[in-house]
Formats: C-alpha cells, structure tokens, sequence
C-alpha cells in the first residue's frame, strides 16, 4: 500500500537525531510492547509479514505522530483481534471473558534461546528457476498493490542491474495476505542514484534495493 | 482507559499525559493476555533481557575486529557472512541471512530500511531510535552524504557511496576501514574501537588517539 511507512526519499521530515548512549529501552513500556510482540508472534497465528503489514495499517498522520513502539502497539492489537486471540470485547473492557482456545503454543522461558537462535526463516529451499542474473538489467514495476509490498515507491517505473541473486525467499506480498509463501527469487538490484533521483544526484552513487522476482521486468 | 479514577498520589511524576496513557494501556493489554493465558510472564522478561543486555554491538564488533587480522576469516564473511559471523555464536532472529559489505578506499557502505526498521539483531542488537525514525529513513537514499555528514562523516567526491535499503530478508553488516596505527592491537583490542554507526556505515572507526607525553 502506498502508505507514509514507505518513506524513502521524502523531504521534510526533519533532522537525523543520534542519542549519545541510547538505552535499549526508553520506557518500561516500550520493553512490554517489544516482548509482547515476540511472544504472541511465536504463538504461530500469523507470520512476520503480517505483523509488518499490520503497523503499516496504522492511520499515516497517527503513524507519523507517534513513535516506533506505538507502531507495534497498533499492530499488535489488530492482530491479537484479527486472527481470533482476543475479542473486541476483551479488548475494549481489557479483561478476559474466557480462557484461550485450548492446544496454542504458548510461549514458555526455556523456549527463547531455541526460539531466539533458530537459523531458517524466509529463505526457501524450492528449486525455483530465476528469471534473471546478475549483471541482466532490469526495471522495477510501476505498480501500486493496496496489501503489503515490499518494492518502495521510490524505485517504481526505474531501471537498474541485477547486482546478485540472493536466493529464493518467502514473497512478502502474498504471505501479508494469508495466501502462503509463494516462494520467489529476491535479487539485490543497484540503482544509480542519478536514475532514482535526476541529474542533481552524485554520478557516482548508487542505492541497492533487495527486490522480488515479480516487481521486476527485463529492462 | 478512560473514566477511571486514581486515588494514588502519583499522578505528577515528569511523564506526560501520553506516556502514562501508554503505559497503563500496554499494562493492561500485558495483563489480559497473561490473564488469558496467552503470555508467560517470565518469557517476557527472558526476551527482554537477551536484548537489553545479551545480544549488542558488541558482537558485531568482535566479527569486524577478527575480519581485520584474520584474512582467511575476512574471506569467509565476504563470501558467506551468515556461516562466518555463525563461527562466532551469533545466530538467529533477523540475523538468518546475512550480508557483509566491504568498505575500501573507493567505496563506502550505508544500511538502511526505508521501509520499516530491519536490522541485523544477532550482531547490532535493536535498532537506535534515529534508524527506525522517519528523518533517516527518508534521506539516506534520498541524500545519503548529507546524512554521512551530519554523522560527522564526510565522503570524498572520487568515493562511491552505495546505500543499502534492506526491504527484503537479507540483513547487512559493514565491515568497517581498519583505521591506520591499529598496528600493533591484538583483536580484542581493535574490537573496542569498532562503533556500532561504523557498522552500520553512518561512522568511521579511528585509531586510538595517541597517549599524551607526561
């Protein structure tokens, strides 16, 4: 969706603010909003595209006023009602009007580290044929989806060059929407910055974006 | 929350109206998921406390230092960053699929996500605010020397800055310049020098200033 969250090249935004020796945490409630995100996401009632599509969701002037962990917050909530593991009632009165469904894999303190330290999580093992290789020029599609997408605004409708296949992934696009993993090649694709930008951008530069084999087109 | 009266005499500690909106409404949505059954309290805390205090940029730090004395180990982490940086123990969430990018005299590495807030956690941590913030994310691909810059990072003009906006499931690593007079330090030693901005590629790593004649 061409949502506020897809922010690369925007202007007026305001100033880069680095906090010398930045807690991990800010607030005690921050620390809440992160672990419980963790914890229900490891319940396995939906995936990490649709936690990333559910912060995008978020209304984009309330996105832009509040802070990272209220992103998660929103997001969060929506799930927690969405896939069925609070009702609207629950939510709105915060107190439980039953037990949870019976049999969900409840996140358990001798689980983290296994949980924490697992090494599979998108990349796919299927033997998908890619369409492109590196050095191939291709042009990123001008498409704008309404779900979750992965191919930011500002690369739409350009041209750049393969710089590396990484593999084959899990495809954001439908995993968001509940239509499973469809898996596809993602490749590193080098962009000059001239071509994103115009004729004021450094010659030199260039932005590599990590794209989908179905947001690209043979150049 | 509304509609609920206090009689505790805390209502005028610092915090302004949001954040204390926020921490009652993230209190009690803690409490009826605990109450429900779907959260393990203690799991919480466990979470919480490998990331404030157990997975850093320590780690990343440590992966760089040993790249720079250790060729064959440099080789490793350019050719497959994911099994190299492994070596080291750090694996896991938002580390699955890593990416080391070289910076060298002509060419300078930046990561950002523009999209969201990705992040190589295993060896970075969590993210600093400003990178999961919209100033950054908007202009490091927009005017990314500008950004270096006010990092107290300048770029020469025969340099090629590539910016490296992570909108997939790779996660990127920059292996910082050994700074020159780093000599004669043993690998733990340049680990202390290597920041967590170096890493990111919004910083330089320096040599460590010279100790002052007495």
């Amino acid at each position: 969706m061409n949502g506020v969250h897809d922010m690369g090249g925007m202007h007026g935004l305001g100033p880069v603010e680095p906090e010398p020796n930045e807690p991990v945490f800010h607030h005690d409630w921050e620390r809440k909003v992160f672990a419980l995100n963790l914890a229900t996401g490891f319940i396995g009632k939906w995936n990490i595209d649709m936690s990333r599509y559910s912060r995008e969701l978020m209304p984009g002037p309330e996105y832009l006023r509040t802070s990272y962990y209220e992103h998660w917050l929103y997001g969060l909530e929506l799930l927690l009602v969405e896939k069925g593991l609070i009702t609207v009632e629950e939510m709105r009165s915060k107190r439980p009007a039953g037990p949870a469904p019976d049999g969900l894999r409840v996140l358990r303190p001798d689980d983290v580290p296994r949980r924490l330290r697992a090494i599979r999580a998108a990349r796919m093992d299927e033997d998908v044929p890619a369409k492109f290789k590196a050095g191939e020029g291709v042009v990123a599609r001008n498409i704008h989806p309404m779900g979750h997408t992965r191919l930011p605004r500002y690369a739409r409708g350009k041209r750049g060059v393969i710089d590396r296949d990484h593999g084959v992934f899990i495809y954001p696009d439908a995993h968001a929407a509940g239509l499973g993993k469809q898996p596809q090649h993602c490749y590193s694709v080098r962009f000059s910055a001239r071509e994103l930008w115009g004729a004021e951008a450094s010659s030199r530069d260039a932005i590599y974006i990590d794209l989908f084999e179905p947001y690209l087109d043979p150049a | 929350m509304s509609g609920h009266h206090h009689d505790h005499d805390h209502d005028d500690v610092d915090a302004g109206p949001p954040l204390d909106d926020l921490q009652l409404r993230v209190r009690a949505l803690e409490s009826l998921l605990v109450d429900k059954g779907l959260v393990d309290p203690t799991a919480l805390d466990t979470l919480i406390d490998t990331y404030e205090t157990k997975v850093g940029p320590r780690n990343g730090a440590r992966v760089v230092a040993k790249a720079w004395i250790d060729p064959k180990y440099r080789q490793r982490l350019l050719e497959n960053a994911s099994t190299a940086i492994a070596e080291l123990g750090y694996i896991g969430r938002q580390g699955e699929d890593m990416v080391v990018l070289e910076n060298t005299p002509k060419v300078h590495n930046m990561v950002v996500c523009t999209l969201c807030s990705c992040y190589p956690w295993p060896v970075l941590g969590l993210p600093p605010v400003w990178y999961k913030a919209a100033p950054y994310r908007s202009r490091a691909v927009i005017d990314p020397r500008g950004v270096l810059k006010e990092f107290g990072v300048t770029v020469p003009d025969d340099v090629e800055v590539r910016v490296w906006d992570s909108t997939a499931e790779l996660r990127y690593l920059v292996l910082p310049e050994r700074p020159a007079g780093t000599e004669g330090l043993r690998e733990e030693q340049l680990a202390e020098l290597v920041t967590r901005d170096a890493m990111i590629g919004t910083g330089k790593v320096e040599a460590p200033r010279p100790k002052a004649k007495r």
